[in-house]
């Protein structure tokens, strides 16, 4: 049980750390953005291994998908008079 | 192990989030930079409370009050973590709020344009 947590910690944060990477490094906006939410996401995962059940469920509300939304929602209203 | 996993990822999110924020012109970027570096401070707090061999603090039939303190983690944290992340979306949509006014004045979304602050 405790290996398998640690397999399933060790595999969420090398995936965190690589979707954080394309986040910082990505060409195109709508990527990078949609990288940031996988982070939120990720880390949501972790925090459930790390036995924060509540934390978890409103980071993968709020942190995942609300702020996702905001962002695409001002990037809808900015597209046209920036190329990126 | 598992918390010095969480903190050393943690930590690693805070550095790139920094990285990203102190290098990138459009703002867009710089503020998904700082959602990336929050994240980190959560991930962080939270593995600074957990301890091993330990349940989420939820006191139902498999934890019974009596031996709450000696099977359950330290819930403040994780309270703290919940607040933290509440107040992240705030701090998003105040960042976003003025990128999108800053661009509706100038017409651009790159930081280097808006000099007004600068001397």
């Amino acid at each position: 049980m405790s290996s398998l947590m640690l397999a399933i910690a060790a595999f969420t944060v090398l995936a965190m750390l690589a979707a954080a990477l394309i986040a910082t490094f990505s060409k195109s906006l709508s990527a990078s953005i949609l990288a940031a939410g996988l982070v939120s996401l990720l880390a949501s995962v972790l925090f459930l291994v790390l036995a924060a059940p509540d934390v978890a469920m409103t980071e993968a509300a709020i942190g995942s998908g609300l702020t996702t939304f905001l962002f695409f929602f001002v990037l809808a209203r900015v597209r046209g008079g920036d190329n990126d | 192990m598992i918390a010095k996993i969480a903190m050393a990822s943690g930590f690693a999110l805070i550095l790139i989030g920094l990285y990203g924020a102190l290098t990138h012109r459009n703002m867009l970027r710089m503020i998904v930079s700082f959602t990336i570096a929050s994240t980190g401070v959560n991930v962080a707090l939270v593995a600074v409370g957990w301890m091993l061999g330990r349940t989420a603090p939820i006191l139902d039939a498999a934890v019974p009050v009596t031996e709450a303190l000696q099977r359950v983690i330290d819930p403040v944290p994780q309270a703290l973590v919940l607040t933290a992340i509440v107040i992240g979306l705030g701090v998003t949509a105040l960042m976003l709020a003025y990128a999108y006014r800053l661009h509706a004045t100038k017409g651009g979304l790159d930081i280097t344009d808006h000099t007004e602050l600068k001397w």
